[in-house]
């Protein structure tokens, strides 16, 4: 493993967690490596089921009990100092969360407590964090919720289900970055959200980013809102990461199947009519993974190699990662297609 | 002028909660016409589902007539109030709810198969619901017949859902929302399959959705009609809803939403809306019930009349609009925010 880079904020390093279930273990993730970088906002793709909540949770140590981390190690930096966010004591962690890395969860309507006034809920999570200001928190409470577009005064002194579910989730966005964390992640931030407050959404979101300059890891199964956002997109497959790329990279010159797949099984707006394809067959059960590389009952590009041995995730061009054996094929077939 | 299986006039409605009344839809007029494909797009409480079960038969409307073949749905008794039912069929959102737990494949499609005497006896029922399964890819038949729904993954059940909504060869189907809880990578292949049923079994399929990409690829020979908070706003062929919006919200739903594409998506231009706030239905307002977010909006003319479903005078394209300024065969003017 190289060395940290002073830019690197985030490493995850070769990561496996399994669930320890009746039917026997799900081997949830697959030794997945990344770097986070300052300021940079990831995408983590792919369908349900393919791991990519277990990665997040396991960021702010927050898997359920039956998840046993098997291998590997996170680390975080901060002020040039490395902490292994695994290792970290029950006090450590608990300055960790919020403070370092804090996460917004999916749906909005039910992360606040419904008897509590906002100002209550924004000064509750700054005392526990240790800070007893109501005046200093009133004033950070009230920027943030400028910075998301919101009317402050009004939206502070009100209870939960006095707000839209757009207002919620851009409250919730602000509540998150109260305590300033360097690490925001963000569990489906758009899904269950109307067009036009999803619009509003990613509007703040890239506005928070760079007005507070944090860095982001989102889950979502929307391609469209990762061409919008990221900066670095991650196909998660079966609970591995099969390609890795800067988001042009990945979008123009996807070099694993899947990603590909998915990218052409997605509606368009464009004027005129869409080819489009679907994947055929489904998931792989992850307590009986397919052998060798476990995209290949799925594959059309699958030969006996695929069947046999697992493509390591390779560097091929600039910071463009795919784990496949028929990279060339794939980039072959799109050519004579175009 | 296409022959329309169903004709929606002057529906209206609203539900009661406690002493209010919510008004669901107000003065929705269209036709769907035989064969075609027609998409009903909007957000969340824009009133698409009620739509949908509206023209099932499944509500009836507070006022107002759905015509089924010619005929008011209300009005229709005995066998024809039968075969109506066996004709319009519908398929919910969500497959995990929509589905019986307690019950095998076979004994969900064997059930109206029986109950609509559509067949002769079990054995009867057993063949037609192998075709069912066969027509919606779910082969080999013999290791679905016998599932149960938790024993099935999402797409599977969908499809099931669809094969159930056939068993009464329904001439009608609507789907609501039909393909949005399976995962992207399938939910093409579902779309494909209920495109080809269609011209396979002569079935005109309402796909109802909040998206408006999945509206165009499903709908792009057809229609596409957009509502908002109740009415119906805008209707026309899907190509020229797509490259010609003409109403305001339309043009600001299309210019909101991200596309798969980093280039395209970070260059787009977004429409500002006046407010982001979406007004309650218990509380629209006068007039035109986008002016309070529209940027176009017209002081002293949209406040204050409910625009009306039309062709606007001036039109470029074919499109119905139900938009004030459009209707007077004036230009839209950006306001000054």
């Amino acid at each position: 493993m190289s060395a940290m880079s002073p830019e690197t904020i985030l490493r995850v390093d070769e990561l496996s967690i399994v669930y320890r279930t009746d039917r026997g273990d799900v081997r949830a993730t697959n030794d997945i490596s990344f770097d986070l970088k300052r300021g940079e906002a990831m995408a983590l793709i792919g369908e349900s089921g393919s791991g990519k909540t277990t990665i997040s949770l396991a960021l702010i140590r927050k898997l359920p009990k039956n998840a046993v981390v098997t291998s590997g190690q996170i680390l975080y930096q901060h002020d040039s100092n490395v902490q292994d966010v695994l290792g970290l004591s029950r006090r450590q962690l608990r300055s960790f969360r919020w403070n370092d890395c804090a996460m917004v969860f999916q749906g909005a309507q039910n992360a606040f407590n419904p008897v509590l006034k906002i100002r209550k809920q924004f000064e509750d999570t700054a005392r526990a964090h240790g800070w007893a200001d109501k005046t200093a928190i009133r004033k950070r409470a009230l920027s943030l919720l400028e910075l998301v577009r919101l009317d402050p005064e009004r939206v502070y002194d009100s209870f939960p289900h006095e707000l839209s579910g757009g207002m919620k989730q851009r409250t919730l966005l602000a509540l998150g970055v109260l305590l300033s964390p360097q690490v925001v992640i963000l569990d489906e931030p758009t899904t269950a959200l109307d067009i036009l407050t999803q619009r509003a959404i990613i509007d703040v979101l890239n506005d928070m980013q760079r007005k507070l300059q944090f860095s982001i890891i989102f889950i979502s199964h929307d391609l469209s809102l990762a061409a919008e956002m990221a900066d670095t997109v991650a196909t998660v497959y079966a609970g591995e990461i099969v390609e890795i790329g800067g988001v042009d990279e990945i979008f123009y010159r996807s070099l694993h199947p899947y990603t590909y797949g998915l990218l052409t099984s997605v509606p368009t707006l464009e004027h005129a009519q869409d080819v489009l394809q679907s994947i055929p067959g489904s998931p792989p059960n992850l307590i009986a993974p397919p052998s060798g590389c476990k995209f290949h009952p799925r594959c059309s590009f699958a030969s006996d190699q695929c069947q046999v041995d697992s493509p390591p995730l390779q560097l091929d061009i600039g910071s463009h990662l795919a784990a496949c054996w028929h990279k060339d094929r794939l980039l072959a077939s799109r050519k004579e297609d175009a | 002028m296409p022959e329309s299986i169903i004709e929606l006039q002057g529906v209206y409605r609203s539900f009661k909660t406690g002493r209010t009344v919510v008004p669901v839809l107000q003065d929705i007029n269209f036709g769907v016409n035989k064969l075609e494909f027609l998409c009903l797009v909007g957000e969340s409480g824009c009133g698409k589902t009620t739509t949908g079960k509206i023209i099932c038969g499944l509500l009836p409307p507070s006022s107002g007539q759905i015509l089924f073949e010619g005929q008011d749905i209300a009005s229709l008794r005995g066998a024809e109030r039968r075969r109506h039912r066996r004709s319009v069929q519908i398929i919910h959102q969500d497959p995990y709810a929509s589905l019986n737990p307690t019950q095998t494949v076979k004994e969900m499609l064997s059930y109206p198969l029986l109950a609509h005497r559509l067949v002769n006896g079990r054995r009867g029922a057993e063949n037609r619901v192998n075709e069912l399964l066969d027509l919606v890819d779910l082969t080999p038949v013999e290791d679905f017949v016998d599932k149960y729904p938790h024993q099935l993954s999402g797409g599977q059940r969908q499809r099931v859902s669809i094969a159930r909504a056939l068993t009464t060869e329904p001439s009608v189907i609507v789907a609501d929302e039909s393909v949005s809880m399976v995962d992207v990578s399938i939910r093409i292949g579902l779309l494909q399959m209920m495109m080809d049923l269609r011209d396979r079994l002569d079935v005109t399929i309402v796909f109802i959705t909040h998206d408006l990409a999945l509206a165009k690829y499903f709908a792009w020979d057809g229609r596409i009609g957009v509502m908002y908070l109740g009415r119906l706003v805008e209707i026309g062929a899907t190509q020229q809803i797509i490259a010609a919006p003409q109403h305001p919200y339309t043009k600001v739903l299309l210019s909101a939403i991200p596309e798969p594409d980093p280039h395209k998506t970070r260059s787009k231009q977004h429409i500002q809306l006046r407010s982001e706030d979406i007004p309650r239905l218990t509380e629209l307002p006068p007039g035109c019930s986008f002016h309070p977010r529209c940027p176009w909006y017209v002081p002293g003319a949209c406040d204050v009349t409910v625009p009306q479903l039309a062709l606007p005078p001036q039109a470029v394209v074919d499109s119905e609009v139900a938009c004030i300024p459009l209707e007077r065969g004036d230009e839209l003017v950006l306001h000054d925010a």
